[in-house]
């Protein structure tokens, strides 16, 4: 079942950007900034989804979790190009999809079904749930009249629908049931290839055991490859054989799912593994809580784009510190970057920060400046001073991150877009791509991402 | 235990609507003490945001309290009485709807939407709106208003929030809006927060940071909480005491570790063991089976009997209020579910129901049809 190299991908997707361009969609003229100085007036992109490269292979599930706005739906839409993509590629069964368009795009689009998010709107209200699932099939030219009605009812009962059912409508049925609705129609074309945004999360608990179930017993039944996106761990851990984790538009981790679960090498990873909470009430609840928002994907941060919130930031060569130092300069750039100070005499600061360790050298230099802006209220100041002089200069932010590693658990290939295992790496960069046969490459680590910020 | 601040007794809340009686919430009861967080936990359409409603009277046309007691810091917040004519109506002592808006809504009990928009008006700044809640709930200055407003953003976490006083809601994202409204409900210091599903629409990330913050405050302010939520996760994390509701009823009650350990209604148990584990490979889940029935017409007897792995005949036909099940000199753990010794009506010797649970196709087809 789980992705081995010697197995064969029905999709291998390659450098796949796609941005939205400003002013269109929601985002309009302005955007707000979420860090200082909130408001900005600029022109450009959203890089929703930037250069993600990953392949499925037969009969597998790859799932896809990340928060909310990260861009699955958006990398999930392109894949089936129902977005135009930006650049890069996807070969569905060898074949560039790109390279398609009019009737061959049409009926390739036949192998390859989509299910949405939310079970209500994702049904025409007005059609009888019969029709709802023939709909495909007579789109495809499918069948004739009876046929499809015959395929139909036995779909129904398939996904564990009543065949009866045929002549209602989506009103009268649950959610968890409507859900079922879209998977006997998406199963009624008899495809390869199924992306599943979200199928669950609008459910109950209790339903979504239910459909889980149903789509993992159809999985086997029909031979599917299932895209399956969600943003709850647990449904991804039940269902998936290998799991991509995504952060502000960018793959940032992909392995097995035992691997992914019991050997995250990301931080962010470990961080979103940190935050699910467990149903235990003897469990201590969740550790170590990341800090911060997202960062817009108008203007995300060069190099890795975690680390404006990464509790990991590799500190820049140039300054000698201790691990405790180097920690404390990082929390208080943030905080300044936050303006969260409530006193800001240097005394206060000093205790509040590098109580327990503060750097010398020139690196104390610096800081003992930022402290006198901080002081005087010069918050631009100090934190021009701190990002230039500390953040900025982070192989973090200088290099973008692309290794393999050696997995623990299992024999898939585990990619890790994170600097901090660049000496345990088997690959990088060049070498690093997840399967040669299209050529296409990862962005080498030798990349500088452009200083944007 | 001293008295409650909240008890909640027998109370039913029905909506009248052309199909028939819903029964949202059929006669649940219930108790809050200082300082503690309540949870109440259910599937949708358990009657979960109706019951929270009906604590402030914010229940709407077609919908009615139509019985039970709602008592609050000794003042009953509801309570009918029979005139001499045998026709229920309010009883004295109950406040007036003037009184609930002055001196109960947002002063003694705020309330969170899960649904943070629905709160916060998009044409004025989040500080504005705070600001102005403060200055009219507690005698402030203008001034004084918007010093404390930029106090409370920063104790909910909102950074730079001298800047970020003057933004409106839609440049907040969820979580931020989230942290806005408990700044507004903790604003006013009242002793209870009715918090219905504030996390449910957040990734756990945020929700997390939510959670945590809401535990540090609370330390803070001792504000009791009412936690309404669909996620057992969630009230392992938080609650101290559960309520589990099913169909308009609650139908267990416990200490949180009771609940997850010492498990007694087969519905509390069931829904436990469908969760999918973040801490370890599943292979297959234990759904329920067929859904909830709609509240019109619920189900005579037990009204989990078409989904329980545990029913029997009697299930259909004895109606269980649920009972204090605990040994002696435990904490209250209340169960409603025939099957102990303390409901005595003859489980054990009465036939399993069969192929009822197995729910088949037309399991939980809602009852409405749509058959043309
Ligand atoms: N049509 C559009 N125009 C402009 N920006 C867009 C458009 N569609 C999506 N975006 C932006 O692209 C990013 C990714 O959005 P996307 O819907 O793919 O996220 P997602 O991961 O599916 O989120 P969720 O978990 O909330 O469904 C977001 O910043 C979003 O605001
Ligand atoms: N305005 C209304 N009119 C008719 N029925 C309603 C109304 N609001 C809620 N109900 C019904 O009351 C029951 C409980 O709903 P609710 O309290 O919203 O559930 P929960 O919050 O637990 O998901 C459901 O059967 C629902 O359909
Ligand atoms: S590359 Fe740097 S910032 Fe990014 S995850 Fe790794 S340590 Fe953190
Ligand atoms: S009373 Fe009967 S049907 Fe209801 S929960 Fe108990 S065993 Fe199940
Ligand atoms: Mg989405
Ligand atoms: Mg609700």
């Amino acid at each position: 079942m789980s992705g081995t190299d010697g197995g064969e991908p029905l999709l291998e997707v390659r450098e796949l950007c796609k941005y939205f361009s400003e002013g269109g969609g929601m985002l309009g003229g302005v955007t707000f900034d979420r860090e200082f100085p909130f408001l900005k007036r600029q022109r450009g992109d959203v890089r929703a989804v930037e250069s993600v490269s990953f392949d499925i292979e037969k009969g597998e599930t790859l799932g896809l979790v990340g928060e909310s706005g990260c861009g699955k739906s958006t990398l999930a839409r392109t894949v089936l190009r129902l977005l135009e993509p930006t650049s890069g590629s996807v070969y569905f069964k060898g074949e560039d999809l790109a390279s398609l368009s009019g009737e061959p795009l049409r009926r390739k689009r036949k192998d390859m079904q989509m299910i949405f998010q939310d079970p209500q709107s994702s049904l025409d209200p007005r059609m009888k749930v019969g029709p709802i699932v023939e709909e495909p099939m007579k789109a495809h030219g499918m069948l004739d009249e009876e046929g499809r009605e015959a395929r139909a009812k036995e779909l129904l009962e398939k996904v564990g629908l009543d065949p009866q059912h045929y002549n209602r409508y989506p009103h009268a049925f649950s959610g968890g049931q409507r859900q079922r609705v879209n998977l006997a129609r998406a199963l009624s074309v008899n495809p390869d290839f199924i992306v599943c945004d979200e199928p669950v999360s609008a459910l109950d608990v209790s339903i979504q055991a239910q459909v889980l179930n149903t789509m993992r017993d159809l999985q086997e039944e029909f031979d599917l490859t299932y895209l399956f996106i969600a943003h709850d761990l647990s449904v991804i851990r039940h269902i998936s054989d290998r799991v991509a984790v995504m952060y502000l538009g960018q793959m940032v981790e992909i392995a097995d799912k035992e691997e992914l679960f019991e050997n995250p090498q990301h931080p962010y990873t470990r961080a979103l593994l940190d935050a699910i909470p467990v149903p235990d009430p003897r469990s201590g609840g969740r550790t170590a809580l990341l800090t911060g928002d997202v960062p817009s994907p108008i203007d995300p941060p060069s190099g890795c784009r975690f680390r404006t919130r990464c509790p990991s930031l590799i500190r820049p060569a140039e300054y000698d510190m201790t691990d405790a130092e180097w920690a404390n300069v990082v929390e208080f750039q943030r905080a300044v970057k936050r303006r969260s100070f409530e006193t800001t005499n240097r005394a206060a600061v000093r205790q509040r920060h590098f109580a327990d360790a503060e750097p010398g050298g020139e690196a104390g230099t610096l800081l003992d400046e930022a402290i006198g802006h901080v002081a005087a209220g010069e918050w631009e100041e100090a934190e021009r001073l701190l990002t230039e002089s500390f953040a900025d200069r982070s192989v973090c932010a200088t290099e973008e991150p692309a290794y393999e590693v050696s997995p623990t658990h299992g024999e898939s290939r585990h990619y890790a877009a994170c600097h901090l295992v660049r000496d345990d790496a088997v690959a990088a960069g060049e070498e690093t791509e997840l399967a040669s046969s299209v050529g296409e490459r990862f962005a080498g680590s030798a990349d500088v991402g452009e200083a944007d910020d | 235990m001293s008295e409650p601040l909240l008890s909640v007794e027998n109370l039913k809340t029905q909506f009248f609507t052309e199909d028939g009686t819903v029964r949202a919430v059929d006669g649940i009861s219930f108790d809050v003490h200082e300082g503690e967080i309540v949870g109440l936990v259910g599937e949708s359409g358990a009657g979960k945001s109706v019951a929270t409603s009906s604590l402030l009277r914010l229940v709407e046309s077609p919908g009615e309290i139509v019985g039970g007691e709602i008592t609050f810091k000794g003042r009953t917040l509801f309570g009918l009485e029979e005139d001499a004519s045998g026709e229920l109506r309010p009883r004295d002592d109950m406040l007036s709807e003037e009184e609930m808006r002055r001196e109960i809504r947002g002063r003694e009990i705020a309330i969170i939407f899960q649904d943070p928009m629905e709160s916060l008006n998009p044409v004025f700044t989040v500080g504005g709106q705070l600001r102005e809640f403060i200055e009219l709930n507690r005698d402030l200055s203008e001034k004084e208003a918007k010093r404390e407003a930029i106090d409370m953003l920063r104790e909910v976490g909102i950074p730079a929030p001298e800047t970020r006083y003057d933004e409106y809601p839609h440049q907040f994202s969820g979580g931020m809006r989230q942290r806005v409204l408990i700044a507004m409900a903790l604003a006013c210091q009242p002793d209870l927060i009715i918090a219905d599903e504030p996390t449910t629409a957040l990734d756990v990330t945020v929700e997390g940071q939510i959670l945590e913050m809401v535990k540090e405050l609370q330390t803070k302010y001792d504000t009791s909480f009412i936690w309404v939520t669909h996620d057992m996760s969630v009230v392992a994390e938080i609650c101290d005491r559960v309520n589990v509701m099913y169909l308009g009823e609650i139908i267990e009650h416990a200490t949180v570790d009771d609940l997850f350990y010492d498990t007694k209604h087969p519905y509390t148990r069931a829904l436990l063991d469908s969760m999918p584990r973040p801490d370890e490979t599943v292979h297959e889940l234990n759904p329920i089976e067929g859904v909830m029935p709609e509240a019109i017409d619920p189900p005579a007897g037990c009204r989990f009997h078409s989904r329980c792995p545990d029913a029997r005949e009697v299930c259909r036909e004895v109606h269980p209020e649920p009972r204090d099940l605990a040994d002696e000199g435990e904490p209250t753990h209340r169960a409603a579910c025939v099957k102990y010794d303390a409901f005595d009506v003859g489980y054990d010797e009465s036939r399993p129901i069969e192929g009822d649970a197995a729910g088949g196709f037309g399991a939980g087809l809602t009852r409405t049809g749509g058959e043309e």
